[in-house]
Formats: structure tokens, C-alpha cells, sequence
């Protein structure tokens, strides 16, 4: 199987540690080389992790609601890190409130997040959405 | 009696100790200068007879020697990140026992590659990516470090992916390469012990005969290791037995601190942060000092620190560190002077305390306040050990120690606060380091009589 290296961690002052072990867990169960940061971890922490161990996707929670102020310019940071066209995942209660999930997912996508998972979803539905993401980029680079 | 000869040959001085190689009982000490631009067994001999006039002593059955004498193990470090591989490779240099001079990350350029050949280090620590992981920086450093037109050997701990092409792109240049696991196999995890391994074969193998220093090895059978290497060893054994602790070694030019600790949070509900802390950790600060680097204890705490400490003006401060900079070699004889050179040593060991501990965080999350751990939390270590001519000629070790350790500027550092001192008031350390390997018991007996 292809190296396919992920960093994971919950963004920001979030402290909450049980679903970082749930995604550590059932993610490598999948087969993925996971870098888990566990809570607490700043942007800069994500994309140095991701500079030394070669990873293709950097997977974001966050659960308390203010994870619209800690991603925002994750994507311009790793763009000028040298991580260009990295794979950036997000999920968890991204935002404050009850707010309509496409808006939010639109909001993500414009700061420059690939995919936008909402609460409560399931391990089994990122893992089926990194892996076609995973195939489809490892298809292009054979065929470049 | 079986004494075993015990050498330290220093920058400044040449140290001679013998010791009892069964029972460890200490039977003298003796210096002379270091005299290594026309021939280092001058000074040594002359060091001797003065041990020989003092102990009576002229047969040995085993002699050993550390080297920190023509400028010490120097090295450069390269690594991809500043605070991942590149820190990495600059710990397990300095746990070694060298000297890092300068640390490289990322993609080195041009610039870096003269620097180098200007800096003629003698080995280079080419590190970065985990295994599996980024590949492209440690190639292309690889191919920086072939070009610069100087004679130095590469220790390859890199990415394992990458090792084979880097070393062939070096060994291509000429240059010698051994090969070691990478300092950082995992993220997060750090693996520095082969890499130390490493760079003590090649000052064994290369660095004693490229400094001059074969000239003595027909009076001794091995010069062993670095001296802080020594030191290292020996903190390592004293702790085996007494409980964790550190160690601060104050000269003229560096300080050198050692921690032998897990520094794990002692408050709870902490996170840590950052590359985790090797057991035994060693941090060089080159610009805190008693003599050479008076100076870079006044920038540091600030002129009217030392000052107030030493109840003199600043003027009499700053006159007294001009002298002390252009005469290393002047001693204080006034009580002001012997004053300043207390206030001195506090800030020196207070500087290099809390630059080598660890810092704790209080961060307010919306679930309310947590702690956040950078570094070795130090604040229940129960011993420290002081070495140094300048902490052993001024007879006023402990209250030294104790005035940096209950400074009340840095809150948040995780220093040692309440640790018992001990002075290596006849200098053993590095004479006990030397004896570990061979003579574990002796080492045993001297580090337990003198160090507890």
C-alpha cells in the first residue's frame, strides 16, 4: 500500500482528548500512518508535524465551537510552509450555535478546507472520503 | 594499592587524578596548564610529578583520559525543522559531550556552505524527517554539506528512506559517513543514543589524533570520551543510586547544565508540549560565564541585578568586568570583588537554571484554566551537584545555588526551587566518568563519598 501519512489533533485552546483517541484509533485501524497531536495543538504545530513526516492530509477537530477563529489561515500557512495542495479535513462543532450545516461547510471550504464534516459524524465516512481523496491524488502522480 | 591514573585534559588546565581502582578512594589531584599548541604531554607531565611529589605514588595500573582541550568536540547540527529534527540533532550533539556551533534547518543554501567551510567543524550531524516522512530536505543538505570544500566526517541520522542516498552523495565528495538510526523515527518520539554512540567512535577514532592530543597517547591507553561526556556518565551513575538530580558546571567561558529526570508535569491536569525530553540532558549556554562571558551575564539578568546582588555600583561592576574580560586569570582578592564574583556565579547558574528547565503555561479555555508543559518540569528535583574552579574556589557554593534557585523574576519556569547542593569540591566528576565503564564499583565508591 502507497504511504499514507495523516496529522491529527484538536485545534486551538480545545481540550477535549476522548474523540482525538476514538479518530486516533479507528483511523489507524485503516491502515493510515496516523501522527496524532492530541488536544491543544496550534496551527504551527500541525503543519510542522506535517513538514517532517511527509503527510498528505492534516485532519482538524475541534469541538467547542471556536474552531472558525483557530483554522482561519491554516491554508495560507501551509501553502507558504512549502505543504502546497495538502489535503486539509475538518470536523467536530466547528462553530458557535445551531447554524445551518452548508453555510458552514461553504465558509470552510472558502478558507481553503477540502472536506467539512458535521457533529457527530461518523469515523467510517471520513475514512471512505480520505481514501477516495488518498486515490484519486495517488492516480494523478502516476500519471504525471 | 591498584590506582588508576585519571586524566582531564581542559582548555586552560590539565587535571590528574588517581583513585583506587577497587576500593575508589580518592589518593590525590594535581593541574598544570594545558600545553596543547607545542606538545599536550609537557603540561601533563609536569601535572603528574606534582601528583607523584603528593602522593608518592609512580606505578598506575590503568590510565584513562577525557579531552575538552583544543576547542572541544565542535560540531554542527542540520536538521528540517528548528524545533523538531533540527532540535533534535543539536540534544544528541550536545549529549555527547560536543560542542554545537551551529545549528542548520530547512534547506541549506550557498551562504550556509561557506559558513561551514569557515567554521571547519569537525564532525557534522545531518538529520531530518521521520522515517517515512520528508526525504527531499536531508538529500539536499546532503548535497550542501558534499560541497563545502573542508575535511569533516557526517553522521547520517536522517529519515531511513533517505540515508542510503545521502551517505552515497557524501561518500561521492570524499567525505566520511556513518550511518545511524534517525534522532527522530517517529513524531514525537526521539531516539539520540546510536547518534551519540556514533559521534564518541569518531572523536575516538579521528578527532584525538586530528587535535594534537596522540602525542600523550603513548603515556595513556585511551583518551575516552569528551569531558562532558565524562561528567554525563558519571550524573548518570550518581543518580542510579541517589535519585534523580542536575548539574551545573560554571567556567570562564560556558555553563554547562545536566538534568538526569524523567521532568515529567508534577501539577495535574498539565499537557505537554513539544519534542519530548531525553533522561539525561545536557544544554550548553556559551555566552553565560564567570570570565570570558561576564559579560553575557550582564545582558542577560541586566547590570543592575549583578550589581544590587553585590551591593556596589555599576560602575565599580562594569570596571570589574572589563578586567575580568581582558585578564581572564585575575582572581578576587577585595571582599567587593569577592562579592561581585558572587553575584556573578548566582546570575550565571540562575540564567543557566531557568534556560535549561522547562515552562509552565496557564491557558483559559472556555472549560476553564489548563496547564500547558514546554521542557523538563524540575521544580522536585532533590540534588544538585556543582563543579567548576570558579563554585570550588569561592567557598560560598551552596548560598550561590540557593539565591538562583529562590529567584522570584520567573514564575513560570520549572527550575528546581528547593534541591539540596553539592559541591564537587575536589573535582571528580569527570575522573568518576572516566572510571564507569572499567571500574563501575571504584566510581561507585568515590561518586557515594564525595557527591552525597
Amino acid at each position: 500500500m502507497p504511504n499514507r501519512t495523516m496529522v491529527l489533533g484538536v485545534i486551538g485552546a480545545d481540550v477535549h482528548a476522548v474523540g482525538n483517541q476514538i479518530l486516533n484509533f479507528a483511523f489507524t485501524q485503516a491502515g493510515f500512518n496516523v501522527v496524532n497531536l492530541g488536544v491543544m495543538v496550534s496551527q504551527e504545530e500541525f503543519i510542522e508535524a506535517a513538514i517532517e513526516s511527509g503527510a498528505q492530509a492534516i485532519v482538524v477537530s475541534s469541538l467547542y465551537g471556536h474552531g472558525e477563529l483557530d483554522c482561519r489561515g491554516l491554508r495560507d500557512k501551509c501553502d507558504e510552509a512549502g505543504l502546497k495542495g495538502i489535503l486539509l479535513y475538518v470536523g467536530g462543532n466547528i462553530v458557535v450555535g445551531k447554524q445551518p450545516f452548508e453555510e458552514v461547510e461553504k465558509r470552510f471550504h472558502a478558507m481553503g478546507f477540502d472536506k467539512v464534516f458535521g457533529p457527530g459524524t461518523a469515523p467510517e465516512v471520513t475514512i471512505a472520503e480520505l481514501i477516495k481523496d488518498f486515490e484519486a491524488r495517488e492516480k494523478a502522480a502516476e500519471n504525471a | 594499592m591498584k590506582s588508576v591514573l585519571l586524566i582531564d585534559f581542559g582548555s586552560t588546565y590539565t587535571k590528574v587524578t588517581s583513585i583506587d581502582a577497587e576500593t575508589g578512594r580518592l589518593y590525590g589531584t594535581a593541574q598544570s596548564f594545558t600545553t596543547v599548541e607545542e606538545d599536550i604531554s609537557l603540561g601533563l607531565e609536569k601535572a603528574l610529578s606534582e601528583l607523584r611529589s603528593q602522593t608518592g605514588i609512580t606505578e598506575f595500573v590503568d590510565t584513562l583520559a577525557c579531552s575538552s582541550a583544543a576547542g572541544g568536540l565542535r560540531m554542527i547540527a542540520c536538521g528540517l525543522v528548528p524545533s523538531l529534527t533540527a532540535e533534535a540533532a543539536k540534544r544528541a550533539a550536545l549529549g555527547a559531550g560536543a560542542k554545537v556551533i551551529k545549528t542548520f534547518a530547512y534547506e541549506m543554501t550557498e551562504e550556509d556552505e561557506e559558513e561551514i567551510e569557515r567554521l571547519k567543524p569537525d564532525i557534522a550531524l545531518l538529520c531530518g524527517g521521520t522515517d517515512g516522512g520528508n526525504s527531499a530536505c536531508c538529500i539536499h543538505n546532503a548535497g550542501v554539506l558534499a560541497r563545502v570544500n573542508a575535511k569533516f566526517p557526517v553522521v547520517v541520522a536522517c529519515n531511513r528512506s533517505a540515508i542510503k542516498k545521502c551517505v552515497s552523495i557524501l561518500a561521492e565528495a570524499g567525505k566520511e559517513t556513518v550511518s545511524c538510526e534517525n534522532v527522530m523515527p517517529q513524531f514525537g518520539q526521539l531516539n539520540i543514543l546510536p547518534t551519540q554512540k556514533a559521534i564518541r567512535d569518531l572523536f575516538l577514532k579521528r578527532i584525538v589524533s586530528a587535535k594534537g592530543l596522540s602525542k600523550a597517547q603513548s603515556l595513556i591507553s585511551d583518551i575516552i570520551m569528551p569531558t562532558p561526556a565524562a561528567v554525563m556518565e558519571a550524573l548518570t551513575l550518581l543518580s542510579s543510586f541517589t535519585g534523580e538530580l542536575m548539574a551545573v558546571d560554571l567556567g570562564g567561558a560556558t555553563t554547562d547544565i545536566y538534568s538526569i529526570t524523567e521532568g515529567l508535569p508534577t501539577k495535574a491536569g498539565t499537557v505537554l508540549r513539544g519534542l519530548p525530553e531525553p533522561y539525561a540532558k545536557r544544554t550548553v549556554e556559551g555566552d553565560i560565564g564567570m570570565r570570558y562571558s561576564a559579560y553575557g551575564v550582564t545582558e542577560a539578568v541586566g547590570s543592575e541585578r549583578v550589581a544590587k546582588l553585590a551591593n556596589v555600583s555599576e560602575e565599580t561592576l562594569n570596571a570589574w568586568i572589563n578586567r575580568i574580560h581582558e585578564d581572564p586569570g585575575v582572581l578576587a582578592k577585595t571582599d567587593e570583588e569577592k562579592n561581585m564574583d558572587f553575584a556573578l556565579a548566582a546570575l550565571a547558574v540562575e540564567t543557566g537554571l531557568i534556560r535549561h528547565s522547562g515552562t509552565i503555561e496557564q491557558v483559559f479555555t472556555p472549560m476553564g484554566v489548563a496547564y500547558q508543559q514546554t521542557g523538563k518540569d524540575l521544580t522536585r528535583c532533590a540534588k544538585i551537584v556543582l563543579t567548576g574552579g570558579a563554585l570550588v574556589r569561592m567557598q560560598r557554593a551552596e548560598e550561590i545555588a540557593l539565591t538562583a534557585m529562590h529567584t522570584t523574576l520567573c514564575p513560570e519556569s520549572l527550575m528546581p526551587r528547593n534541591a539540596e547542593v553539592v559541591l564537587d569540591k575536589n573535582y571528580i566528576l569527570s575522573a568518576a566518568g572516566l572510571l564507569t565503564k572499567k571500574y563501575p564499583e571504584a566510581a561507585k565508591a568515590i561518586l557515594g563519598k564525595e557527591l552525597t
